[in-house]
């Protein structure tokens, strides 16, 4: 067994990959921060020193560079200003590209990574995961859920450092360039963080009733329109169009009464960080009287101010709704936690063409006992029929025989060859015990691609071959585009005996020394399903069949018969030794009769 | 863009005169205000900054501190006008979508499926409403702004007012292009998206087929095909999304660079004052994020027109199956009914001559089909799944009407009366039982609206129903959960049945289960169906031999079409079609009872 993946694990496998791009996109974002700023630096050098003649000290290199490039004369320094602007600008921008850039292909790596390990894992989940799980809710796990999480790292996470490199790195230029402004500024930092915390958090219970209101509707809309029939036939429509009303007319008197406090929220956010600002032009109007403020630092600030207070206001809302991925995150942890199949290193891959021996073989599934004491022996190359009614352990017996189940020890075995099932390989198993489920499963591709699925060939004459031991290449054949129709949704909805007999050629492909056909025939008339009888016997020569049916027809030609009932063998024999036992098998037999007598 | 489609909203915006005044009047003060804020820079600069003075700065600060006061009033009026708006305009929208609905026909429902459906209803609403809103809102904001910005600028100075002006068509042009290319991507991922979806969907569907076939590693190879060109794809709308972001501030501050080249040659030449100079680095800045919210939300509208399209295209769909004005003028309407006129239902049904095809098939179902029902007698209608057995069923409840030929209701033509008066007189099961959330009281009293609490237990005992509330702790105030999921198969079938007696309705539809239930609650069922039919005419798409052979008449349908009729031991003597189910049905239930 596998160790079990914390959630930290989950996480950093779906990182895999995107790490390095979201660590790229750390590094950009910093130097796109940088620029950004260098920009109103710029800007005010060249109020103060350019324009205002002022003499501004600068770092001797950058002071030769500008005068060898003609920063001497006015025009000179003021085109060099100009582009200094553009250049900072452009440089910032380009950053700024690389970072979302490398923040997207890692956040999409991401999502790669995560559905791509979500979908492996469901895969290989055992089938009784599959048995005992919502497909719809696992979907939306795989789908919404990735979605949540990803928007938890690429946005907010991320978004959080950007926020606070930002930050860092304004007050760091604003501290060593002037420590009073610096503190105007950087007073109203937490203030408008708190003020967004405070308020998201407070309207969070508002939106969530707003939420629980749409979902109302929501079902109420679903509901009428699946119950359309019913809807009509009661002639409720009226009923259904008040009810719609009162729901939606709820959800609108919600959303209006968050409206209103979202208003105030936003406009009472707008007046403080419009008050930063003029708190910055008030103070730096009075510093400057004294002398101790330039023109061109007053500008930079304001520009820093106008810079810091959106991305603040949004971290507040961004550190409120990360709460939220918690579930999501706990929602995937869910199937990734649940154990897979894992491969046996020392599985045996033995030749199946041998004896199918069940010894007492007994099996318990939630409890309730569904197989007891079952033994019995398919000689090699033989036909067993099995007669039994739905919840006889049919079904069962078919998932122990491909491992789809494991038959815990000390409940029995069964050995094909004298080789423990439990040894052998489950791949190699399945791939050589042809299964033909009782409700098959077709996959949206073509006909030929769905019968050739397993077999791989490629090979169309053979698929034709077994399409017609199926009995349904005359059905294959009248479809428009004949083996090249699709199906499902985007194509043609084939009945349940059609997609019966596909199954089966599915299965004839793979030429499995073992086949079993669970109640495979049920949708087909017994004229069909005694062409495919005859067809299979010279199809599967040399393979051992189970056939299942409750069909005395389907079995009645088979090596040897046994009758499951509550998960026992009550009669065994040939069809011959079964009517002279005179019991249920000849009951069954006796109806069916009485049908053939019918002209 | 298309006007014609757009038009379609105008006569919910009609209702929406007022708010729509409020919010244009509120975002125009807001921009007034917010275009004048350099305009404060820029005093700073030149009364107090450049000269080093103080004096009159208390004045000016309480000046900008009430225009602060005042923008955050405009902005608070203006997002509850907003959200005003957007929950007037999307309740409206929903509600005709939903109430248009409820008269469209089933043929509709059949050619579109719920999840289509309710996208219509909720999301393209949703969409439209949120773009009325506050998108329309925003541009007008975004526009009066820009507008605002050029007049203060103009009037502070022409010449570098016109330099800025210059820029503007340049970054429009751009946002433009990116931002159409990026719909079009952006569907694309959409559609990927989907396609994703549907993979998963298919994959755990067919997980257990998988593993029989042993094609996991296979079918995770095709998935991450399909993840890969999603992440391609992704990747794409998302440098799109980036590079114009970039080119706009790019832009912007080529902007600024030129406004102090122009700015910094006239203030050298004493033409331009220094705080004038720092306005228009401001304006430079935010003019360019203006230009990119208008063209954003114009092409946001661009993909919210299809919106709009696909629900005027709902609510133009045509109400086929309705009543005539007439009968409408007698017997009333679907959702004002005038029940003082309705004539009692004795529940003869006769079909005469009908011919009958589905609107979206070739074929004819029924040719000339004639058929006349006593009052009080059962048809059972048999078949293999998918043989077309409720096609006689759809006509009787007229839920389709004959191609051409007619169906009579106590001797007149159905299409007389209204539709609510037939339906008023009908009960209906259906194979699956349709619950609605709520307590079983609530869905036994659908049959029956104000129904009281004794009616609703007389009529679930009637049908061996009221075992299940007994058991449950809250008895009939136990919730059922969405579409009755709480309660097993069979329990929602036992309730369904409740729900359609309680009105004692004189005409009977009834769609047999076929899945297996446990042999109690099926004896139960069994009880239930013979208290149902006794006294009415009912019509019942049969899967069970003690009803089959208890019917009136059985009607045998095979590939669409009525191949044989006639009683049960008429149909075996004959040994065609009747007699082979007959047989297969027996050797099943004979098996399932092993």
């Amino acid at each position: 067994m596998e160790k079990k993946t914390t959630k930290l694990q989950m996480l950093l496998d779906f990182l895999r990959g995107g790490k390095r791009w979201f660590a790229l996109a750390v590094v950009a974002m910093g130097a796109a921060t940088l620029f950004r700023f260098l920009t109103p630096q710029v800007v005010g050098y060249t109020v103060d020193a350019v324009i205002g003649g002022k003499t501004v000290e600068l770092p001797e290199p950058l002071a030769n560079l500008l005068s060898s490039l003609g920063g001497g004369t006015y025009g000179g320094a003021l085109l060099l200003c100009a582009l200094g602007v553009a250049v900072t600008a452009v440089l910032a921008g380009a950053f700024n590209y690389a970072a979302r850039m490398c923040n997207a292909v890692g956040s999409q790596a991401f999502v790669k990574r995560a559905r791509d390990i979500l979908f492996n894992h469901t895969q290989r989940l055992p089938f009784e995961w599959h048995m005992k799980h919502m497909t719809g809710d696992t979907i939306q796990r795989c789908t919404s859920d990735v979605q949540t999480t990803r928007g938890f790292v690429a946005d907010q996470l991320i978004e959080v450092v950007r926020t606070v490199i930002l930050i860092a790195t304004a007050l760091f230029i604003m501290f060593s360039m002037n420590v009073t402004m610096a503190l105007v500024v950087s007073a109203f930092i937490p203030i408008i963080l708190v003020y967004t915390l405070f308020f998201t958090r407070r309207i969070a219970g508002e939106f969530l009733q707003c939420d629980e209101a749409e979902g109302e509707l929501m079902v109420a809309v679903q509901e009428n329109l699946t119950g359309v029939r019913v809807v009509r036939a009661f002639g409720r429509e009226r009923f259904e169009r008040d009810r719609f009303d009162e729901k939606n007319n709820t959800l609108a008197a919600k959303w209006i009464r968050l409206g209103y406090t979202l208003g105030v929220y936003w406009g009472v956010g707008d007046v403080v960080s419009t008050l930063a600002l003029l708190a910055v032009i008030t103070v730096g109007a009075y510093l400057s009287a004294g002398g101790s403020f330039t023109l061109g630092e007053f500008l930079i600030f304001i520009t820093y101010t106008q810079q810091l207070t959106w991305p603040v206001r949004q971290l507040g809302r961004t550190l409120s709704e990360m709460s939220k991925a918690g579930v999501s995150i706990e929602r995937l942890h869910e199937i990734i936690a649940a154990p897979a199949e894992t491969s046996e290193p020392n599985a045996k891959t033995p030749p199946l063409e041998r004896d199918i021996v069940f010894d007492n073989v007994s099996f318990t599934y939630e409890e309730r006992p569904v197989l007891q004491d079952l033994s019995f022996t398919v000689p090699r190359g033989a036909t067993l029929g099995i007669l039994g009614a739905t919840g006889s352990g049919k079904s069962t017996l078919t998932y122990l025989l491909n491992r789809l189940y494991d038959l815990p020890r000390g409940s029995g075995s069964i050995t094909i060859g004298g080789v423990d099932l439990r040894e052998i390989d489950r791949a190699y198993l399945r791939r050589n015990v042809g299964l033909v489920l009782q409700e098959p499963f077709l996959f949206s591709k073509t006909i030929f691609e769905n019968i050739d699925i397993a077999a791989r060939t490629g090979d169309r004459a053979k698929v034709r071959d077994k399409a017609r031991a199926a009995a349904v290449d005359d059905d294959i054949a009248a479809f428009r585009n004949g083996y090249d129709t699709m199906v499902g949704e985007r194509g043609v909805t084939l009945s349940g005996g059609q997609k019966q007999r596909v199954a089966i050629a599915r299965t004839l492909m793979t030429e499995a020394p073992i086949m079993v056909f669970d109640d495979s025939m049920s949708a087909l008339d017994m004229e069909t399903d005694a062409k495919i009888r005859e067809a299979l016997r010279q199809n599967t020569s040399g393979a051992t069949v189970i056939l299942i049916s409750h069909r005395v027809s389907t079995l009645m030609t088979a090596d040897k018969i046994i009758v499951l009932e509550g998960g026992r063998v009550t009669e065994s024999g040939t069809h011959r030794d079964l009517l002279e036992q005179n019991g249920h098998y000849k009951r069954v037999y006796d109806i069916q009769s009485a049908a053939e007598v019918q002209p | 863009m298309n006007i014609k489609i757009w038009a379609r909203l105008l006569p919910y915006l009609k209702n929406l005169k007022k708010p729509l005044i409020i919010g244009f009047i509120t975002m125009l003060v807001s921009s007034a205000i917010e275009g004048a804020y350099p305009l404060f820079t820029r005093y700073a600069v030149d009364k107090f900054v450049t000269p080093g003075t103080t004096r009159g700065i208390g004045a000016f600060a309480l000046a900008f501190f009430a225009l602060i006061l005042v923008n955050g009033v405009a902005a608070i009026a203006w997002s509850r006008n907003s959200m005003v708006i957007e929950m007037r305009l999307g309740p409206a929208l929903k509600r005709d979508c939903f109430v248009h609905l409820q008269e469209l026909p089933l043929s509709y429902y059949n050619q579109n499926s719920v999840g289509y459906l309710i996208s219509r209803v909720m999301s393209d609403t949703d969409r439209i409403a949120g773009l009325i809103s506050w998108g329309v809102m925003q541009l007008l904001g975004s526009t009066f702004y820009t507008i605002g910005s050029f007049v203060y600028m103009f009037a502070l100075n022409a010449r570098l007012a016109l330099v800025l002006l210059a820029v503007l068509p340049v970054a429009a042009l751009v946002t433009w292009l990116l931002q159409k290319k990026l719909l079009v991507v952006n569907r694309r991922v959409r559609d990927v998206n989907s396609r994703i979806s549907g993979a998963y969907n298919e994959g755990i569907t067919g997980a257990k087929t998988s593993k029989t076939l042993v094609i996991e590693d296979r079918n995770s190879v095709e998935f991450g095909e399909l993840t890969a060109g999603m992440y391609r794809e992704s990747v794409r709308a998302a440098r799109l999304q980036a590079l114009l972001m970039q080119l706009m501030l790019i832009i912007g501050s080529v902007a600024v660079g030129v406004v102090l080249l122009r700015g910094g040659y006239l203030v050298a030449d004493d033409m331009l004052a220094y705080g004038v100079l720092a306005a228009f680095i401001t304006y430079a800045i935010s003019i360019i994020d203006q230009i990119s919210e208008i063209s954003r939300i114009l092409s946001d509208s661009l993909s919210a027109q299809a919106c709009v399209e696909r629900v005027a295209a709902l609510l133009d769909e045509p109400r086929t199956v309705t009543d005539t004005p007439e009968v409408e003028a007698k017997y009333g309407g679907v959702f004002d009914p005038k029940r003082e006129n309705w004539e009692p239902l004795a529940g003869r049904v006769t079909f005469e001559n009908v011919w009958f095809k589905y609107p979206d098939g070739d074929d004819y179902i029924l040719e000339d089909f004639s058929l006349d029902v006593p009052a009080g007698s059962t048809v059972a209608i048999v078949g293999e799944t998918g043989a077309g057995k409720s096609t006689i069923v759809n006509l009787v409840c007229r839920f389709y009407e004959p191609t051409s030929g007619r169906v009579l209701l106590d001797g007149r033509d159905a299409r007389e009366r209204s539709l609510l008066w037939l339906h008023s007189s009908l009960g209906y099961v259906l194979q699956d039982p349709h619950l609605f959330s709520g307590t079983i009281l609530d869905n036994i009293r659908y049959g029956k609206l104000g129904a009281s609490d004794e009616e609703v237990t007389a009529a679930a005992r009637l049908v061996s129903a009221d075992g299940i509330a007994e058991r449950l702790r809250d008895g009939y105030l136990t919730e059922v959960g969405e579409g009755g999921d709480m309660l097993s198969t069979g329990e929602k079938q036992l309730i369904s049945f409740a729900r359609a007696v309680i009105a004692n309705p004189p005409l009977f539809v009834l769609d047999e289960a076929t899945s297996s239930i446990d042999t109690e609650t099926e004896k139960l069922i069994q009880d239930a169906i013979s208290h149902i039919l006794n006294g009415r005419t009912s019509f019942i798409i049969a899967h069970r031999l003690s009803t089959i052979s208890r019917a009136d008449l059985i009607l045998v349908v095979d590939d669409g079409k009525i191949v044989e009729r006639g009683t049960h031991s008429e149909l075996l003597a004959q040994g065609g079609h009747y007699s082979a189910l007959y047989t297969a049905m027996r050797i099943d239930e004979e098996s399932a009872g092993l």
